[in-house]
């Protein structure tokens, strides 16, 4: 079993084998930087909430989350009281529900847990119990 | 984090970016799968339908060619459209139009006259045949779209210093090595197993061929090779004229670039030539079935319910003019073509198995830019003229304008095209103007004559789209088989047509299919009785 800074270079090299051989994702420590956006073609790499928010959910929740009305809608997540089980944007946010599509296979569990909390204490809401990356991963099917 | 948990990862992360070469191609599972058309011709209505009415929702290519067979065939029809305009997907944007995504950014088109975009719909295969029956029959004038140029860039920000390379000389160079290492795998009697010895000597003919391999079956710098990827000097005329061949890319640093990759789509059944654009905008075909069923048309009807008993449907919608005041049109059927990511919102009578489909499917993301240029650089300074280069940058390619070659002047190209993918989510959370911003900058790495001729420029991003939400249907192998036939029912007065319920998901040529086989299987159970 390799000890944290042990694991952060074998990720590192590993990261950075993909990299000088596809030539298309970038080191983890490239992605802590405000570009998390556009530096990896096959997933999300921003590390926080808000930067998640920011790269993917306000296309269609917009930004300060008050959705959008056209021939059908995308709802608000502003004061909306559906995120009081944290349950409920878990299973959304990993499995899509309807036209939403489903996210879990590109995030990791820190960023599911990360995006959810965030959405849940901003745009006027304010539930306290945060998630955990071990409650994203045992909300995954 | 585990080793193992690293390793798998690395292979999932590979496969992915495999998969999302050069738009995702890979990726389209029954997109490519299955992408051959079944039309057997224009369809045939025969028998009275004494006078019974249908409803159509949507005034897409769906909806409008069943608008105009139903009425040639002697059905009282009504169509309710949400936009202003008819053809759904089918769109062209040009200089004065005026186009406002959801969230309300506004984008003013500042396209010269007889230039455009098409941010949905893009290119006709030669096998969508009913496409192109309808093309013939209404007018429409079609010319070439030019999917594969060998002249256009293959790029990727770290392979070769981030400089683009030629299609040619990375296809050239790909299948000659490849086909050196194999005709000396035969030399070597590697094959014995999998192959006859005389097969073996045609192999290593056809190896020879294929590669340009020299009379050592090896792939070198030499005439025959620059015949493929082209030469260092090219052949002139008169003094100092002859040509000189041109040194292949290494392969291993060929391998590692992964620019192979974008050798793919062309090959693919749907990207194979023929392909066909309208003169003039992709939009030339909603304008010719308009022509003959606008009348049919009220616009600007945003539908509520779709309710149905055993007399008839009644469907609920409201004019965006005037909301607040509800509606109703009835008629005996009904054929809905709107799109699932929005039908799933909306009140439908009908049973358990259908309304579980039409929830089934998630929408995808995808994301245009057209760039207006003050003169055709690509042909002029590069000799590009039409077809596709691509790039591992967030913008995934940059298509050249099919038409107009050689005129002076200002020209449109498509600057970004990514479906389906973490760029086109990340492009969708952007405003329009930072969406440009991006094309541009990344169109600069692969074209540096970007920054002086650029002028303005228009970003789609289907997700924010009023009418769409999406650009289309995202079925899975599993809810395919689960779904897929719930979808395309007759349940009781009701049924669907569309992108979303075909094999062809994302091509105007599904949609009309849909709609084909969904009137006429109405028809069917309408001359039943």
């Amino acid at each position: 079993m390799l000890s944290g800074p042990r694991i952060a270079l074998s990720l590192a090299l590993a990261a950075a084998a993909i990299a000088s051989v596809m030539s298309r994702s970038v080191p983890p420590s490239m992605a802590q930087s405000a570009d998390a956006r556009f530096s990896n073609p096959a997933r999300f790499m921003a590390p926080t909430g808000e930067g998640l928010y920011a790269d993917i959910c306000q296309g269609c929740h917009m930004p300060e989350g008050v959705g959008a009305v056209g021939a059908g809608a995308y709802p608000a997540l502003a004061g909306n009281p559906k995120l009081a089980s944290a349950a409920y944007p878990l299973a959304l946010v990993i499995n899509g529900r309807n036209g939403m599509p489903p996210f879990g296979d590109l995030l990791t569990d820190q960023q599911v847990a990360a995006v959810v909390n965030y959405v849940r204490t901003h745009f006027g809401n304010q539930f306290a119990d945060d998630v955990t990356a071990a409650d994203a991963k045992a909300a995954r099917p | 984090m585990s080793d193992a948990h690293a390793a798998g990862m690395r292979r999932r992360d590979l496969l992915a970016l495999i998969g999302t070469a050069a738009g995702g191609a890979a990726m389209y599972r029954a997109m490519t799968s299955l992408a051959e058309s079944t039309y057997a011709g224009p369809i045939k209505l025969d028998g009275d339908p004494k006078g019974a009415s249908v409803l159509i929702l949507g005034a897409g290519l769906a909806g409008m060619a069943a608008a105009l067979e139903l009425r040639k065939a002697g059905y009282r029809v009504q169509v309710l459209e949400f936009s202003n305009r008819a053809g759904g997907r089918c769109w062209t944007l040009r200089g004065g139009d005026t186009y406002t995504e959801l969230g309300g950014a506004t984008q003013h088109c500042g396209f010269d006259p007889g230039l455009y975009l098409n941010p949905g719909p893009w290119r006709i295969p030669y096998h969508h045949h009913a496409l192109l029956d309808y093309c013939s029959r209404l007018e429409v004038a079609l010319e070439p779209f030019i999917q594969v140029n060998t002249n256009a860039w293959l790029h990727s920000r770290t392979a070769f210093g981030g400089k683009p390379q030629r299609y040619r000389h990375v296809q050239a160079d790909f299948t000659g090595y490849i086909c050196e290492l194999l005709a000396k795998a035969t030399s070597q009697r590697k094959l014995d197993e999998a192959v006859t010895r005389e097969d073996q000597e045609i192999l290593l003919q056809a190896l020879r061929g294929l590669g340009a391999l020299d009379q050592n079956y090896a792939y070198r710098a030499n005439f025959g090779s620059s015949n493929r990827r082209g030469f260092e000097k090219d052949p002139g005329g008169g003094v100092a004229a002859a040509p000189t061949p041109s040194e292949p890319l290494g392969l291993s640093d060929l391998l590692k670039s992964g620019l192979w990759q974008n050798l793919f789509p062309g090959a693919n059944y749907e990207f194979q030539t023929t392909l066909f654009q309208p003169v003039g905008g992709m939009d030339m075909i909603a304008r010719a079935f308009t022509r003959e069923v606008a009348d049919l048309i009220r616009f600007n009807a945003k539908v509520k319910a779709i309710r149905q008993d055993a007399r008839q449907v009644s469907v609920v919608y409201e004019d965006t003019a005037d909301p607040g005041k509800p509606l109703t049109a009835t008629a005996d059927w009904c054929l809905c073509t709107i799109p699932l990511s929005i039908l799933s919102q909306i009140e439908v009578t009908v049973g358990a198995p259908m309304q579980n489909a039409i929830n089934a499917v998630p929408y995808s993301p995808a994301l245009k830019v057209g760039l207006q240029f003050k003169r055709r650089f690509w042909e002029q300074d590069e000799g590009i003229y039409g077809g596709i280069s691509y790039t591992d940058q967030p913008i995934r390619l940059i298509g050249y304008p099919c038409t107009g070659y050689g005129a002076a002047g200002k020209a449109v190209l498509l600057g970004a095209y990514t479906i389906f993918s973490v760029y086109a989510y990340e492009f969708t959370s952007l405003s329009p103007a930072e969406r440009v911003a991006k094309a541009v900058a990344d169109g600069a790495r692969i074209h540096p004559q970007y920054n002086e001729e650029f002028e303005n420029g228009i970003a789609v991003a289907w997700h924010r789209n009023p009418a769409v939400l999406g650009c289309s249907g995202s079925w899975t192998d599993a809810a395919r088989k689960q779904h897929y036939d719930n979808l395309c029912a007759l349940d009781g007065r009701i049924l669907l047509a569309g992108e979303h319920a075909s094999y062809l998901p994302g091509w105007q040529e599904g949609a009309l299919l849909s709609s084909l086989d969904a009137i006429g299987r109405l028809h069917r159970r309408v001359l039943a009785g």
